[in-house]
């Protein structure tokens, strides 16, 4: 079941998926992706993971799609493991994302993973002014904020789950990607971006709201 | 046959002592390709697999290494290197003899390699990581002789694997090498021997004089259900000041840590009493044992941290608290008293509930009729030869045919088909999925017709990984503003705590503050009660021998031997319902507080009453019998819900219960973690990933996620196959829920009751009480996000 909440004047709707919807804009929003994270791993030589998350998580973002009907689409970041990875993309999964794109506005912000504009056609960005609200990779500015990066998680009943965290004024995603960690929600990092009374939005099979723990 | 040097024979005479026969037959087996000796704890097992080396290298003392000493205890090495100084100091052998381990220095570890001593002492993982060196052909071409201690434990674990296929590549680059195993008492020494390679001989020692065992009588009768004995406190106190040293050994940490705090709180005479298990840190164990061996402490509360190690010869009394589960290692453990050849061991066996009376008398019975039980250990894992073959590889290019030939020669391996063995082989080198998507980045690459790694810089990490021994993740437990730990606790339990909570560790009650830079601050807490610290030590299952004994015992016409009250139960429960027996399966059935039981005797051990009790209640779930829960023991699992079971059989269709065991086992916790344990090892998942987790940024991501993708898209990977093979080994024991249902056959006797029986009324004093999985969770996690929303005010 998803969540309904507000960002300054913006109504937002958090998905259990990790997803975030606008429905005014008819705007979906999902932030690192990675995609193609096994094959960078394989390129420097580490582990060779299962090569399936490029497949996965643009299987999840197609379900989303179809969900909301999004006529827009923002991926806020980290997008691809790195820029090699976004070249490389193996040609089913370039084909599925064109699929995507076609009849979409597609808007890439770029992230730490990904600096830079991909071979993908869609928009690119630094940072992405939508007002009210600004959509950034990393957190930290003006405004009302939408940001991605830190992958925070929650644990709840002995869990862990990938949330959204919201002070009103900011709101940082999770990762939307298969193949992502997450960092809990007492790091120093999250604690100095949310302010006062921010609560985390867990994703799961349903949204659930708990205060955010404060150390 | 050897004789003992001059000088060697010289100090020993001037010693006072005398060769045992066992010793004197190594000697004399000297040029013997591989001897498997089993000897009793204290027959000198060490030193007679070190005597033919001492008269070697004396004779003809040329520079290099001739005898590698493998252990399992890193602490043992150091320990045999002291002791074996002893005689070559003493009578000026010109011998060099170093240890090498985990702790052993960068700088000594590189002159090792360069200069390697006539004697070296290791353990499995550091050979592992020497043989995957370049130089390793170098180090090891003169290698004489290798003796490896303590087999029998090391045969039990995947280190044994480990360990075989280091001695297979170890023969092929010294072809004249000979092996000893060195092992305590066994219940199959040809399997064990088969295990150390082909054509091994047994030597076995004389065992010694039978133990003095016997159950503990106490005042207090022990209570009707749970573990840890406290009712036995004040005998076992008695017992401690009547002895010299005491070890009181338990199956479960959890388990020692309330059992000494309560002997500490009931101790008022003072005695000086340690606690010793593997989630205490280094330093409070070592000062444990330093104490011990300077005969400081008249007992150590422990569990199988001190299976092995260190003999202590002033320990004159072992206690076993709870069932001994299994009669092997209960003979092991005894075998830590009086560690003197030829002086009977004293034990005292203490059952912690009134069913373990019933299992104490058995395995004094099966001590006594010298029957060991355990379980055929299996052939070799396959993640371990994934991991052999990326070792292999770190130290040069090789060639598939050579290498299987080789592997094969291992014990553990000698059944190993070409196909099992290209699948590993491909999984090492691309991956072995179904999409072929690393061609260009494989780890293995097949140049000239040897297979080599492709980025020669990965050896690090595959080095780095090297091991088959995981840690499960754990956190450091800290007193605040200290900077020595008290000890670790499983990251599952610290997540579960909340400030104010209080747990044991250490006997010390503590109390729980927070949670900083992953590490658990804690206060000192003396007289709460504490909430039990959940340790990770392997919770074992009785075996079926043991079992067997059990429900032998139950058939019985009437019971001399048992204390009044355990005879009593068991007559009552006689004339109320039925005793179990071998060849057939009891089940009860009757209301108890509004809820239909259904209790079955199956006595198939811990984890697969466990395993039934799951498989059995999702059944009843698809046939509308609304199971609402259960709980296992070793002997019996107790269903409850909301209506009565009257056709059993069904239930217990074999087809259906393996059926229902594939689709339950695929999303279970427990073939998670199986995963995750078989893929660091396999090499899929670098265990230095895992400590990133401690840098405090972004952990990576979870092992389960990988294992969830696998299942979807690629179920027929070899990753799959090995956890599916390993949790039904283990955890699962399937294996042993078949071997009850060919036990008892179509014999299924249904008890109808007004209401519980004798036997079933401790299984619901019994904790680890399991819900059946449906909604539940789901309104528990939204229970607890309210209540937290609430507590902030946030409603």
């Amino acid at each position: 079941m998803p969540h309904a909440f507000t960002l300054g004047p913006a109504d937002l709707i958090a998905r259990p998926s990790g997803a975030l919807h606008w429905p005014a804009l008819e705007l979906l929003c999902v932030s690192d992706l990675h995609l193609g994270k096994s094959e960078r791993l394989a390129r420097r030589g580490g582990s060779l993971l299962p090569p399936y998350e490029t497949q996965e998580t643009l299987a999840r973002l197609d379900d989303e799609i179809t969900a909301t009907g999004a006529r827009r689409v923002v991926c806020l970041g980290d997008s691809f493991d790195d820029l090699a990875a976004a070249e490389r993309l193996d040609e089913a999964a370039r084909l599925w994302l064109i699929r995507l794109m076609a009849g979409r506005e597609w808007l890439w912000v770029e992230g730490n993973h990904d600096p830079g504009p991909a071979d993908l056609g869609g928009s690119h960005h630094g940072a992405l002014h939508l007002p009210p609200l600004t959509f950034r990779h990393e957190g930290g500015g003006e405004g009302f904020e939408v940001s991605g990066h830190f992958h925070p998680k929650a644990r709840l009943a002995g869990q862990s789950h990938p949330c959204f965290l919201t002070d009103g004024r900011r709101l940082i995603l999770p990762a939307f990607g298969a193949y992502t960690g997450g960092l809990r929600l007492e790091a120093p990092a999250l604690q100095g971006l949310m302010g006062a009374g921010a609560r985390a939005i867990l994703t799961g099979r349903r949204c659930l709201v708990i205060p955010m723990p404060r150390s | 046959m050897h004789a003992l040097p001059a000088p060697l024979a010289d100090w020993f005479a001037a010693q006072g002592w005398d060769l045992h026969p066992h010793q004197m037959a190594m000697l004399g087996r000297a040029g013997a390709a591989s001897t498997l000796l089993i000897a009793p704890t204290g027959g000198g097992k060490t030193l007679a697999g070190f005597l033919p080396s001492l008269c070697e290298i004396s004779q003809n003392p040329v520079p290099g290494l001739h005898t590698l000493y493998i252990s399992p205890l890193k602490a043992l090495t150091a320990d045999i290197r002291r002791n074996l100084r002893r005689p070559v100091e003493g009578a000026g052998l010109p011998i060099r003899i170093e240890d090498r381990t985990g702790d052993t220095t960068y700088t000594q570890r590189r002159r090792q390699r360069a200069d390697p001593p006539h004697i070296l002492l290791t353990t499995p993982e550091s050979l592992a990581l020497l043989l995957s060196y370049e130089d390793a052909p170098r180090i090891f071409q003169g290698l004489q002789r290798v003796v490896v201690d303590e087999i029998h434990a090391l045969a039990e674990s995947k280190r044994g694997d480990q360990l075989m296929l280091s001695l297979a590549r170890l023969c092929n680059l010294s072809p004249n090498l000979r092996r000893v195993g060195l092992s305590a008492t066994v219940e199959d020494p040809p399997a064990l021997a088969r295990f150390l390679g082909p054509d091994t001989a047994i030597l076995q020692a004389d065992p010694g004089p039978d133990p003095d065992i016997t159950m503990i009588e106490t005042e207090a009768a022990p209570p009707w259900s749970g573990g840890g004995g406290r009712y036995a406190i004040p005998a076992i106190l008695n017992e401690i000041s009547r002895h010299q040293t005491t070890l009181i050994f338990h199956n479960t940490r959890a388990q020692a840590e309330i059992f000494f705090h309560h002997l500490w709180l009931a101790n008022t005479d003072d005695l000086p009493i340690g606690i010793h298990h593997g989630s205490l840190s280094r330093e409070q164990r070592e000062r444990v044992e330093q104490a011990m061996t300077e005969g400081k402490l008249r007992a150590v509360v422990c569990t199988g941290s001190l299976d092995l190690g260190i003999d202590w010869g002033d320990v004159d009394l072992v206690i076993q608290v709870g069932a001994p589960k299994n009669i092997k290692r209960l003979v092991q453990r005894i075998g830590r008293a009086n560690h003197r050849y030829n002086a009977p061991s004293k034990a005292l066996l203490v059952p912690a509930n009134r069913f373990e009376v019933v299992e104490c008398l058995a395995a004094l019975q099966a001590v006594k009729a010298h029957a060991l039980d355990g379980e055929p250990r299996g052939p070799g894992r396959r993640d371990v030869l994934c991991q052999h073959i990326l070792a292999t590889a770190s130290s040069g290019p090789f060639d598939a045919d050579t290498l299987y030939a080789e592997v094969i020669t291992a014990g553990p391996y000698s059944t190993l088909t070409r196909p099992d063995f290209d699948a590993c082989l491909d999984f090492a080198a691309t991956g072995g999925y179904a999409l072929r998507a690393y061609d260009r980045w494989q780890r293995l690459l097949l140049r000239n017709g040897k297979w080599q790694l492709r980025d020669p810089r990965s050896a690090a990490v595959i080095r780095q990984n090297l091991g088959t021994i995981i840690d499960t993740e754990t956190l450091k437990v800290r007193l605040r503003g200290r900077a020595i730990p008290l000890g670790e606790i499983e990251e599952s339990f610290a997540a579960s705590l909340t400030p104010g909570d209080t747990f044991l560790i250490g006997g010390e009650v503590v109390r729980y503050e927070k949670l900083s830079e992953l590490t658990v601050e804690v206060s000192r807490s003396p007289g709460r009660d504490p909430k039990v610290a959940v340790f990770s030590g392997t919770k074992f299952a009785t075996s079926t021998q043991l079992s067997a004994r059990i429900l032998d015992i139950l058939q019985q016409p009437r019971w001399p031997e048992l204390p009044r009250h355990t005879a009593e139960w068991l007559t009552l429960q006689r004339e109320v319902s039925r005793l179990p027996a071998p060849d057939r399966l009891l089940l009860e059935s009757f209301p108890h507080d509004g809820r239909e039981h259904l209790c079955i005797y199956g006595f198939a051990g811990r984890n697969a009453q466990q395993t039934l009790g799951l498989l059995l209640t999702k059944r009843m779930e698809e046939t509308g019998l609304a199971p609402l829960g259960f709980v296992a023991t070793d002997h019996a699992t107790l269903i409850w819900g909301l209506d009565p079971v009257t056709d059993p059989a069904p239930l217990f269709d074999l087809p259906r219960l393996r059926e229902g065991l594939g689709s339950w086992l695929q999303g279970n916790a427990v073939m998670k973690r199986t995963f995750r344990n078989s893929a660091i090892i396999a090499g899929l998942i670098e265990r230095s990933h895992q400590g990133r987790r401690k840098s405090g940024r972004q952990a990576t991501f979870s092992s389960d996620i990988l294992y969830d993708t696998l299942r979807k898209y690629d179920p027929g990977h070899l990753m799959l196959q090995i956890t599916r093979e390993e949790a039904l080994r283990g955890l699962v024991d399937f294996a042993r829920i078949e071997e009850m249902l060919a036990r008892i056959g179509p014999r299924i006797d249904l008890v109808r009751l007004p209401g519980l029986s004798p036997l079933s009324a401790p299984l619901f004093l019994e904790p680890g009480k399991v819900p059946v999985e449906g909604k539940g969770r789901e309104r528990l996690a939204e229970d607890a996000a309210r209540a937290l929303l609430r507590a902030a005010g946030l409603d």
